[in-house]
């Protein structure tokens, strides 16, 4: 039974991560159309934001996580005023030139903070475990799941409960109609941009104690991110959030009774399978093209 | 056979240098001879310096750069300098033969030291077989090789594991859990362990292996948890090492009761992941940093002094500088008109010299080397205590998990 419960306790973790990745990658895909392959180094550059203003400004993680939010998030905008506003009209052209984006920030991360492996000090007051239901849990990792849902919360409210919200949503139905009605949506898609940017940069900074910090890093997040995306449907936070837990679940249940390789290989087969019946993922939203 | 005009050619120049031996050969055209052109000697240095493992292998690079310069300004091999032709082969297998083939062929090298990888080390294999020149290889590895080609200077499973598995089935006990990274090293070395702790009566809870890269450990972490071993064996490598160790300790898990037993730690995987979380863990290797002997102190003084005083020394750097000194012994005993691969093979065999780690010998059947195996605990300052070291040095057995297969003088022997 324990373990029941710590392996229920390990899949929400693993969700929360996904998700926390995924959220940055869902919003901009969902509202712009655009795969962001550079999203991975997004997060990235900002746990080596957190590994930065830890070694050099002495910052602790949860003090930085702001400025990481602003510091990726302006990262995020300059790169979608600089070149991504240019290629709305053409989806293919964006998955290259994000991608090039996504290797000039890894070689320039190399170059600046070198290659080697780094590592981000865990907050201390979160660096134990406790006990919940019986069972030890690390306090950083219930830390983890409590912000995600909240950032989550938070994202739900701005796209559903304000008006920059409501006209974004309106783009994402029909840019030519909205722009029409006066919704400047080059300025909604750079604001879109810049907070998916953003939300990547406090995955990265979250993640950094759990994990290590590499130029490298990025390439499998921006793996798992795609795949709740998919998974969950484009343009649906609801499936963003539902998918994450089921893959996170999945995945800790598969690698606890057999191992992570194969764990990792069954949700591959899953997720083929289930797009190959249901393209639209398991919740889609309907627009009118 | 068929005689041809070059053939002909070596063997009178064979038999004019058993003539007379010390005569200038100016006519011979043999090609070994230009192995000592110019009062030089070429060899490759073929370590990346860029890509994925470029980090670690230009801490090899830099140790065996050291090792030459520091033969050259004693005067060099019977009065010849060595030359390096440093390569970078960018951490890509297929350039790790591209740059050998280069470094064989058209540079003449007649050695080549290099390779951090056994995927790199199996990409230039070929080139020095079919060349028939030396490579000398400084990093542990699994295992299992018998080439008449490579000088094999880093430890082999037999040698880290003969006294550390059964140490620590006597101070912790005999449950053991086994995780690796999913490729050939980690399963090797667990080959091998299953085999020690059968012979000890211990038991295997569980054995697997993780992708590489992977960096989500929170389902093994609850295995630990449910299995409660008594050892836990790991041959994770890279940025997965860093992962596994942050997590363990974020769980709440005690070293004291549940030590991570590594053979791939070493004080830069360790400086990786942070001194708390390294702390209390066991590694076994040859070389440590931190080990007290005066010739261990020179080689990390002049390496700090040489590189930088911030410069850590480690146990795949420590046989790139003693291989080169070996190198130099073997070619020392040469007269320069034998100076060429095969010749240095043949003297490299039963070299013996006073190494960081302790004195090493150059075993003449397997052409893998003795060495002296280490139990080390990390502390949270991010070094080693060493707690442990053998009592001799211990013969390296490459085939030691395989009773039917042996290697020797003549090759691989099966039974």
């Amino acid at each position: 039974m324990d373990i029941f419960i710590s392996q229920i306790a390990t899949g929400l973790s693993i969700a929360s991560i996904l998700l926390l990745v995924a959220l940055g990658l869902a919003i901009i895909y969902g509202t712009t159309g655009v795969i962001n392959m550079a999203h991975g180094e997004f997060v990235m550059l900002g746990a080596y934001s957190a590994w930065a203003l830890q070694t050099y400004a002495g910052i602790g993680l949860i003090e930085s996580l702001i400025l990481i939010f602003i510091f990726v998030g302006l990262f995020g905008w300059v790169i979608e005023r600089a070149v991504i506003r240019h290629l709305y009209d053409r989806p293919l052209d964006t998955i290259l030139a994000t991608w090039g984006i996504g290797i000039m920030a890894q070689q320039a991360i190399r170059l600046m903070a070198g290659g080697e492996l780094r590592y981000v000090q865990m907050p201390e007051a979160l660096s134990a475990s406790i006990s919940l239901l019986g069972v030890e849990i690390s306090a950083f990792r219930i830390f983890v799941l409590v912000f995600t849902a909240a950032l989550f919360a938070f994202t739900w409210c701005l796209m559903y409960r304000t008006s920059i919200g409501m006209k974004l949503r309106a783009i994402t139905q029909n840019r030519e109609m909205a722009s029409s009605f006066g919704i400047n949506s080059n300025r909604v898609y750079s604001m879109t941009f810049a907070y998916g940017a953003g939300l990547a940069g406090l995955a990265g900074a979250l993640v950094s104690p759990l994990k290590s910090v590499s130029p490298e890093m990025g390439t499998s997040y921006v793996v798992d991110a795609f795949m709740v995306v998919v998974l969950g449907g484009v343009e649906s936070l609801v499936g963003t959030i539902v998918s994450s837990a089921i893959l996170g679940q999945l995945t800790g249940f598969l690698a606890f009774y057999s191992n992570d390789t194969i764990a990792k290989a069954l949700v591959f087969l899953a997720i083929v399978i289930l797009i190959r019946y249901r393209p639209q993922g398991l919740f889609a939203t309907k627009v009118r093209g | 056979m068929k005689i041809t005009r070059r053939k002909l050619l070596k063997g009178g120049a064979a038999a004019g240098a058993v003539a007379a031996t010390g005569f200038p050969h100016i006519w011979v055209t043999d090609a070994s001879l230009a192995y000592a052109a110019g009062g030089k000697i070429k060899v490759g240095v073929l370590f990346s310096l860029t890509g994925t493992t470029g980090i670690i292998e230009e801490s090899l690079n830099k140790a065996t750069i050291m090792a030459i310069e520091e033969i050259n300004d004693q005067g060099g091999i019977n009065g010849m300098q060595i030359e390096a032709v440093v390569e970078d082969p960018a951490s890509d297998p297929a350039t790790f033969a591209q740059k050998a083939r280069k470094l064989v062929l058209s540079d003449k090298c007649v050695s080549v030291f290099g390779s951090y990888t056994s995927a790199s080390r199996k990409a230039v294999l070929p080139v020095f077989e079919k060349r028939k020149n030396l490579y000398w290889y400084p990093t542990l590895y699994e295992g299992r090789e018998c080439s008449k080609n490579v000088i094999y200077t880093g430890a082999v499973p037999n040698q880290q594991q003969d006294e550390f598995v059964p140490w620590l089935v006597k101070n912790f006990g005999k449950r053991w859990y086994l995780i690796g990274s999913n490729y050939i090293y980690p399963k090797e070395e667990n080959n091998y362990c299953k085999k020690l702790l059968k012979e000890l009566g211990a038991e295997v809870v569980n054995e697997e292996y993780v992708p590489l890269g992977h960096s989500e450990f929170s389902s093994v972490v609850n295995k630990f948890r449910s299995e409660k071993p008594d050892v836990i064996f790991s041959t994770v490598v890279g940025d997965s090492v860093v992962a596994l160790h942050r997590q363990y300790r974020a769980a709440g898990l005690d070293p004291a009761k549940m030590p991570m037993a590594s053979l791939t730690t070493s004080e830069n995987e360790v400086a990786a992941m942070g001194g708390d979380a390294a702390a209390g863990h066991f590694t076994s290797a040859p070389y440590f940093m931190v080990w007290d002997s005066p010739e261990n102190q020179k080689f990390v003084e002049s390496y700090q002094k040489r590189w930088g005083a911030d410069k850590v020394t480690h146990f795949v750097s420590e046989p790139c500088y003693f291989q080169v000194k070996m190198f130099q012994q073997a070619v020392s005993k040469l007269a320069p008109s034998d100076i060429n691969p095969a010749e240095i093979r043949e003297a490299v065999k039963g070299v013996e010299l006073t190494a960081p780690q302790g004195k090493v010998r150059l075993d003449a059947a397997t052409l893998h080397t003795y060495l002296w195996p280490k139990i080390g605990q990390c502390k949270s300052d991010g070094q080693f205590e060493i707690i442990k070291q053998s009592p001799g040095w211990l013969e390296p057995v490459p085939y030691k998990a395989y009773e039917n297969q042996v290697c020797t003088e003549q090759g691989l022997k099966e039974t």
